[in-house]
């Protein structure tokens, strides 16, 4: 980045040296509610990782301590969880992309003749936020439930095994996840998709490219942010849901995430520092994840 | 497959009864061309005459709604675009923002698994002396720069056919000088068929051996830039490949070898040679600087065409030469063009002038002129206000 600096010191706007009083008391709501509601949980919720139980204490009281062995304890104990977690956000978000892409591609240039059909499939992506994503869980729950005539008619045609199951399943949690992140998906890679100058794909089978790697070379380089931005969108929230793999809706026993041990700790079992401590996990591994992923694809120049 | 090796040399490009019709208008109607290998051929037209659609037909980036195109005798109108020998130097040069200069350069070479792409690239970029500049992205380049970029990227594929869209538009003057001298000079050293189009026509003169002037999706006329400049057929070439004074008359005579046409009362000689038409209404047309500028009447004579006396209107000068706009009573507003050796008389504004020119340097055209009115005085402002002052006067006279 220094470098960065050095080279291009000419072509670089100048950013207003004057920091002017105006500019800090517009930022002042900004930084206070940051302060207020993102800092101060953070620093609590670290701080609640690090406790040890209340000697002769209640179920649930806890007091300050430095107690780093309950990083250990939860990851003995919940690596499974980690790793799953990860595991279906991974897939959720490629198969997210593989559906999104198609769409958004269409949507964004080969629709761009109609733009009436452009709105209007726009509209259907965006559609589904217009009811809660739990309603919209529970229904897929029915639809796919063991009694539903989805099932069994794939029983009925032998096409599943007589005591196959849906729910419960992680193909179950998966299909909820990218479900539900699709739209999330989409947008972004529709906004530089219909951004896309089709001339550089002329100039790239103007110079002997086959449609395939026109594709491979020209659209994908060039959708690069939307994709990295979807991904982004996809990938973070999915790897701390706890409604797709809950028990209530399309998961089962084996097929509990991150957001679901959380859920338990804090909730049913009172175990406050190991509920904090796994959130603190799953922090810093999407950010190191995020991190390596933002650095490896390369987009900075695209941005 | 792709084209796998380079083109030994230029090859020839027929279009035969090639029509395009797109939603709601017709781009191309029934164009024939042919382009011999090796030539430096230009389309030249105003935006929206269908040469950048003809363009696009030749790279495979449309089809044809009717016709077929032949590369070297091969027919290639099913030939999908990256199978053409053809490569393109885009108006807007389409340079891959994501990719760096050589790669860009490379991009055609890699994809015909030519061997030592990146050292070919390199040699490309040298030719347009842009190879210290071989890492930089197209975003970090001048307009011209990143031109002769596109340039390169083009001609170090080899095509046997290399197509130019109005490429040098976004430089300036010097620049556009400079590359179309290295345009014509890499044409020359490499023997490729060069099709370009442009709206400049000082651009398709100075550059092209075969001029090619195209108007609403038909090629007016064809022929060596001097040719075309010497014998335009239509009022349309006379006026969009420089400029022409046209006089509109019916021929009164004619001779074996000329014919004598009455254009509003004055008499002129034309070449039957050099006329399209020998008979019936016939638009007369003599270039500007053809024309030489008299004080007194000029002495009848076989040899010269007179019309006069006529008004100077405005007197411009240019360093080498002196425009001057006269009007002439019956036949609108003449332009001459004098250079500036100090040999013609000086006039100024307001002095009564003859003007004439060499029976040889004029022309008939096949249609009549529409564009003349360009010459006209009618849609001057001041002719309109004394127009306007002249209803007025008379209007109150009969009140």
């Amino acid at each position: 980045m220094a470098f960065a600096a050095f080279t291009t010191a000419e072509a670089q706007p100048q950013a207003p040296r004057k920091s002017s009083r105006i500019a800090l008391l517009l930022l002042l709501p900004g930084i206070l509610y940051l302060v207020l509601f993102f800092l101060t949980p953070l620093v609590s919720l670290l701080l609640t990782s690090l406790q040890a139980p209340l000697e002769y204490g209640d179920i649930g009281q806890y007091q300050y301590a430095f107690n780093w062995q309950n990083y250990v304890d939860v990851m003995t104990a919940y690596w499974p969880h980690i790793v799953r977690s990860f595991g279906y956000a991974l897939a959720a978000t490629v198969f997210a992309l593989l559906f999104s892409y198609p769409l958004a591609y269409f949507i964004g240039v080969t629709a761009r003749r109609w733009p009436l059909l452009q709105s209007l499939m726009l509209v259907l992506v965006i559609a589904p936020f217009f009811i809660s994503f739990l309603l919209r869980t529970l229904a897929w729950k029915q639809i796919l439930s063991d009694e539903s005539f989805v099932i069994t008619s794939l029983k009925a045609l032998s096409l599943l095994g007589p005591d196959a199951h849906f729910t419960g399943t992680p193909f179950a949690v998966i299909f909820g996840l990218t479900y539900n992140f699709i739209p999330f998906m989409t947008l972004p890679l529709y906004t530089t998709l219909e951004r896309l100058d089709l001339r550089y794909l002329e100039a790239g089978s103007d110079l002997y490219a086959n449609p395939f790697t026109v594709f491979r070379k020209i659209t994908i380089p060039l959708s690069m942010p939307g994709i990295v931005a979807g991904t982004l969108l996809t990938f973070i929230p999915a790897a701390g849901d706890y409604v797709n793999a809950s028990r209530d809706f399309l998961g089962g026993p084996d097929t509990q995430m991150m957001g679901n041990v959380i859920e338990a700790n804090f909730l049913v079992l009172l175990n406050y520092p190991a509920a904090a401590a796994l959130s603190i996990i799953l922090m810093a591994a999407i950010l190191v994840l995020v991190g390596i992923y933002v650095k490896r694809s390369g987009t900075e120049d695209l941005l | 497959m792709a084209v796998r090796e380079f083109a030994e040399r230029g090859a020839d490009l027929e279009l035969v009864g090639i029509q395009k019709r797109f939603p709601g208008f017709t781009a191309i109607q029934d164009l024939d061309l042919k382009i011999p290998a090796g030539s430096f051929f230009a389309l030249l037209g105003p935006s929206g005459c269908g040469k950048t659609t003809t363009l696009r037909l030749v790279a495979g980036l449309e089809e044809p709604t009717q016709g077929r195109i032949l590369i070297g005798g091969k027919d290639v109108t099913s030939t999908r675009s990256h199978e053409r020998p053809v490569n393109t130097v885009f108006q807007s040069y389409a340079l891959f923002p994501h990719m760096s200069i050589i790669e860009n350069v490379a991009f055609g070479l890699k994809r015909r698994r030519i061997a030592d792409p990146v050292g070919k690239a390199h040699e490309a970029l040298r030719l347009v002396e842009l190879d210290h500049l071989a890492q930089r992205r197209p975003q970090q380049l001048s307009g011209g720069q990143q031109q002769r970029v596109a340039l390169a990227r083009a001609i170090v594929n080899r095509p046997a056919l290399l197509l130019l869209d109005e490429p040098l538009g976004a430089l300036d003057l010097k620049l556009r000088r400079q590359m179309q001298l290295e345009l014509k000079t890499i044409q020359e050293e490499v023997g490729l068929t060069f099709l370009h189009v442009t709206h400049d026509q000082e651009e398709a003169m100075t550059m092209a051996d075969t001029v090619a002037v195209m108007n609403k999706g038909a090629i007016e006329q064809m022929g060596a830039p001097a040719e075309l400049y010497d014998l335009p057929r239509t009022a349309f070439v006379a006026n969009f490949l420089g400029q022409s004074n046209l006089f509109a008359g019916e021929v009164a005579g004619s001779t074996d070898t000329a014919i004598a046409v009455d254009a509003g009362g004055t008499r002129l000689i034309v070449p039957k040679a050099r006329a399209h038409r020998h008979n019936g209404a016939i638009t007369v047309g003599v270039r500007p600087e053809k024309v030489s500028l008299h004080t007194e009447a000029p002495s009848p004579s076989p040899e010269r065409n007179v019309v006069g006396p006529g008004r100077v209107l405005d007197v411009s000068f240019s360093g080498v030469s002196t425009q001057y706009l006269v009007d002439v009573p019956g036949h609108g507003t003449l332009l001459v063009f004098a250079q500036n050796t100090g040999a013609g008389p000086s006039v100024g504004v307001g002095a009564e002038v003859w003007s004439s020119w060499l029976v040889e340097h004029g022309f008939g055209l096949e249609d009549a002129a529409v564009e003349t009115e360009r010459f006209s005085s009618d849609d001057s402002t001041t002719s309109i206000a004394a127009q306007r002052r002249d209803d007025l006067v008379a209007e109150l006279g009969e009140g």
